[in-house]
């Protein structure tokens, strides 16, 4: 274990250890909570950054590029921005609950920070129920859409709230079940227990992460649909859906309120990114046993970075699904395909005993199998009856 | 198979991510005003006043004839004759304008002022940066904004201005060696009488 | 909101007081420019839709009677703004008509070749846009663009402006094209198809964009004649109507060209056409640019000022990126018109939008707005 991989945990004992001893532990969980804070702060500064520019590029355009070298002020021109702006709250809202609804949001969404592993020894909280603190904690904020929609007294808003709790609460359900192999599998609610049960090498020299496995790579694609729509981003953002009714649930905010709305619906999807890396990408282990030697944290940013490059892409090739379409997929699609994932992961793991060499392929092509038909069927039931090919006649 | 047009959009997708890096048709952005487009010889913003020579008084070509004011469709320019006739540069006598006035926050850069004139004195300007914090008299401008020596409207449109110049060169020659062919004949003696189609030319 | 209408037959089947009346517009990322749209809804579907437009009228048939014939022409371009060239064409054909004057061939190709680029402009936008509503975050929208504006690059080589070009003239053209036109033209026309390839394997494909759109507004051909739809809207419900064939004006009988038609007339079907317009206009202009002859381009006898037709009416029509745009002209043998009427395809196209509509949902409403194309110039004048 090398100083630069235990380096934030070494920092964080030393500074501890200038506190009495009564309140070491209390200190302790203060820094802990500082430098996530702050880490995961400026990673939404950033992260709205890259979104922009990598928007932009994807688009034949620069994306901002003015403020500072590269733009990399621009958060902060930003940030300034919705400091200073005027806070309307509308005459006949509900002034508490308006008041009361990005902090409900928000603060959630920092607790569930607290049992992610970033590093190696590097978890703030270790719960034995880590995974069910997660989605128990993630979904408290789901409550603050709708406060925020009620009390705002707007028809929009009324309606933009009713459509980004009914996505929400539909897309909860594939969310967790997608993790339940997981759970299975590594026989622990605990995240750093799933985190060790992926630290393991294949041939000796690549990782057993969960994504390496039919039922992973299953899992970790039903997991980002449904992280995405969690997190109300496109192709899933109808409650914000500019184009159809303004801003949804967030048309009555201005100024810093809509400031921490913003920055609750990135945080909730960091907090997404870094349990789908937890999950599914192995946590805080290098791919290849060759690549150890780069920092445990440092391993679990490039994952999560990429997953933040996911979403990014997804958001700038497609348009958004319609309210009806988007919760039929949820229910016709996504719960039954986690369903059939708990399937495979069973049939994984009775096949691992068998003895005879040149099993694996043939692991594989059974499991994969039996994912894949039900997706072809699903699909095809969800989307209907396939019409009659569009023939286009010409005349002359 | 489902999803497979979703991931060919995104392969177009990150197609242009990638281009962006290397490729200038993936990354058109031109960076005003640190970079500009090159100046295209027909582009047509508002109008400007030519005058020949150094001296825009003396030079101006607009003999104030108002035909521009007249078929201009939004009615934006506004001239007023001087009555005090000078030469042009054929010799001959012309009015020219006291005022002339062209309000360019009505201007709509048609353009007909410029085909319709029959002096070449109103032609296409390109400057585009004419924001100013006067609402009230920083758009209307007067010939002293609007002349223009005639070596920059050769800069601006060269094809137009070298044609224009060649006629006129012609032309000036052309009345040159007409008076010089009238001071060639000698003059009547004084005591014939008048010719008889005097009054007729009179 | 007021209430005070009596209820339509649709309202009652949906249980009468129950209705959400929204007003979407005229401010409205979606709607095309100031229009709005007063959408009653139970729970999500719309049950009476009433368009309300007239925000940008700007009294232009009122103004083309004050000013000369060759003063209204700028005025032309800023109907439909995204296609001013082909108002200009549609209104000199008017003129001309009115006055017997006739374009020399030279001119007429050159008519015909900036039309088809201003349809190319008019559908890679409509493209653009359609998939902006869809919420594509403008990504198909800037690479539609990143096209368009290598043609308006052309158009201010030409003309001298990219938008508002004001070039035709009542007898031919304003000005003749300067060197290497053609050759930039060409390759402009060479490099499109490869751009209409990755713009189909972005969204034609797409499951999320044909879920949108398939089956949504679905405008029967019996009704669309019935309303006087014209354009890609009227052909994309299967009814073969397309005025380059069947006027044959200008010099379009020269070209060999097919008009795509479809089938079930819904906002897919709408979609598509217009990328198989874009695809024949393209074989349109390579024969032109092909087949362009030196000569003139300008009628002998047209006058430039002081344009006083007989007295008369004419009437003059041009298949328009977006459907019949057609002039009415009556001269009293003055300076100015006595009348000038436009018949904008726009607004006749947008009659039908309730009855697209109902029964959809409000989102498919925003989809269905985009499909009919609509430029609020030209709805309002």
């Amino acid at each position: 274990m090398s100083r630069l991989d235990q380096i934030f945990v070494l920092t964080g004992h030393w500074l501890a250890g200038w506190a009495p001893a009564a309140l070491r532990p209390l200190a302790s969980a203060v820094l802990a909570i500082a430098c996530i804070m702050a880490v995961f702060a400026t990673c939404f500064a950033l992260t709205t950054l890259a979104e922009r520019k990598l928007l932009g590029r994807m688009q034949n355009r620069f994306g901002p590029n003015r403020v500072g070298p590269c733009g990399l002020f621009q958060p902060v021109a930003d940030g300034v921005k919705m400091l200073i702006k005027e806070d309307i709250v509308p005459f006949s809202a509900d002034k508490t609950l308006h008041f009361l609804a990005p902090i409900v949001l928000t603060v959630p969404i920092w607790l569930a920070f607290a049992v992610l592993p970033f590093g190696r020894n590097m978890t703030a909280i270790d719960l034995d129920g880590g995974i069910l603190f997660f989605f128990a904690i993630g979904s408290a904020s789901e409550l603050a859409v709708f406060m925020a929609g009620w009390s705002s007294q707007n028809k929009y808003s009324v309606v933009g709230a009713m459509r980004a709790i009914a996505q929400m609460i539909s897309y909860e359900v594939p969310l967790v079940l997608s993790t339940v192999p997981v759970l299975m599998l590594a026989g622990s609610l605990s995240l750093n227990d799933i985190v060790a049960a992926q630290g393991t090498y294949a041939f000796g020299w690549l990782a057993r992460w969960n994504v390496f496995t039919p039922w992973g790579l299953a899992g970790l694609f039903l997991f980002l649909i449904a992280a995405t729509a969690e997190s109300n981003r496109s192709p899933f953002d109808l409650p914000e859906g500019e184009s159809e009714i303004i801003a949804g649930y967030l048309t009555e905010y201005s100024g810093f309120k809509y400031a921490l709305f913003f920055l609750g619906e990135y945080v909730g999807l960091f907090a997404g990114a870094g349990l789908g890396v937890t999950l599914f990408l192995g946590g805080w282990h290098a791919p290849v046993k060759g690549l150890e030697w780069a920092p445990s944290w440092l391993w679990f940013g490039v994952k999560f970075a990429a997953l933040i490059f996911l979403f990014i892409w997804a958001r700038a090739t497609l348009p958004r699904l319609r309210l009806d379409q988007l919760l039929n997929f949820a229910w016709r699609f996504m719960v039954p395909l986690s369903l059939v994932n708990l399937l495979v992961a069973a049939a994984w793991y009775w096949t691992g005993a068998w003895p005879f060499g040149g099993a694996a392929p043939i692991r594989w092509v059974l499991c994969a199998g039996l994912f894949i038909f039900p997706y072809h069927w699903l699909g095809r039931a969800l989307r209907g009856p396939l019409p009659p090919p569009r023939k286009y006649s010409y005349a002359e | 198979m489902n999803g497979a047009g979703i991931i060919k959009g995104m392969i177009e997708t990150a197609r242009n991510l990638a281009g962006s890096y290397h490729d200038k048709e993936r990354l058109t952005t031109v960076q005003y005003p640190e970079e500009t487009l090159p100046p295209v010889e027909n582009a047509r913003t508002i109008p400007f006043l030519v005058y020949d020579g150094g001296d825009a008084a003396a030079g101006l070509r607009c003999t104030a004839c108002t035909i521009c004011e007249k078929e201009c469709p939004p009615q934006c320019i506004y001239i007023v004759k001087d009555m005090a006739k000078k030469p042009d540069y054929l010799g001959k006598m012309q009015l020219h304008p006291k005022v002339f006035d062209i309000d360019i926050a009505v201007c709509m850069s048609c353009g007909i002022c410029v085909e319709v004139c029959p002096f070449d004195a109103i032609k296409m300007d390109q400057v585009f940066e004419l924001s100013t914090d006067d609402r009230f008299g920083g758009l209307l401008w007067g010939i002293k904004q609007l002349a223009k020596p005639n070596e920059y409207f050769q800069k601006l449109h060269r094809t137009e201005a070298s044609e224009i110049d060649a006629r006129r060169e012609q032309d000036r020659r052309k009345t040159q060696a007409a008076a010089a062919a009238k001071a060639a004949v000698p003059a009547p003696a004084a005591n014939l009488p008048p010719p008889a189609n005097k009054g007729a030319a009179a | 909101m007021m209430a005070s209408h009596s209820l339509t037959a649709a309202e009652e089947a949906a249980g009468g007081q129950q209705l959400l009346e929204v007003s979407m517009g005229p401010q409205h990322p979606s709607t095309h420019g100031v229009f709005r749209m007063d959408v009653t809804l139970d729970g999500e579907t719309v049950v009476r839709l009433k368009p309300v437009f007239g925000y940008l009228h700007r009294n232009h048939e009122k103004i083309a009677e004050k000013c000369s014939y060759l003063g209204s022409i700028p005025y032309t371009d800023r109907l439909d703004y995204i296609c001013s060239l082909t108002n200009n064409w549609a209104y000199a054909l008017t003129v001309e008509k009115l006055a017997g004057l006739a374009a020399p061939e030279r001119a007429e190709y050159i008519r015909v070749i900036l039309a088809e680029l201003t349809r190319l402009i008019n559908h890679s936008c409509l493209a653009g846009f359609l998939l902006q509503d869809m919420g594509a975050a403008g990504t198909p929208l800037m690479y539609a663009f990143r096209e368009r504006e290598k043609i308006l690059d052309l158009f201010e080589s030409l003309t001298g402006a990219r938008m508002m070009c004001d070039y035709m003239r009542f007898g031919g053209c304003r000005c003749d094209l300067p060197p290497g036109w053609i050759e930039q033209a060409r390759s402009v026309a060479a490099h499109y198809p490869a751009f209409l390839d990755e713009f189909e394997a972005l969204l034609t494909d797409n499951e999320i964009v044909r879920a949108r759109t398939e089956g949504v507004g679905v405008l029967g051909a019996q009704l669309a004649v019935n309303a006087g739809i014209t354009g890609p809207m009227l052909r994309a419900s299967g009814v073969n109507y397309d005025i380059r064939k069947v006027d044959k004006y200008g010099v379009y009988g020269r070209f060999d060209f097919r008009v795509p038609l479809g089938e079930r007339g819904d906002t897919f079907d709408r979609y598509m056409i217009r990328i198989l317009e874009m695809r024949e206009s393209l074989k349109i202009l390579q024969q032109a640019l092909r087949d362009i002859p030196e000569g003139p381009i300008m009628d002998p006898k047209a006058r430039l000022r002081n344009l006083r037709p007989k007295p008369g009416e004419a009437y003059a029509r041009i298949e328009g990126p977006k459907g019949e745009l057609g002039f009415y002209v009556i001269s009293d043998g003055g300076s100015n018109p006595y009348r000038y009427r436009i018949r904008p395809p726009s607004l006749i196209n947008l009659t039908i939008l309730e009855d697209l509509c109902l029964g959809q949902t409000i989102a498919d409403a925003v989809v269905i707005l985009g499909s009919v194309d609509i430029v609020l110039g030209e709805v309002d004048r």
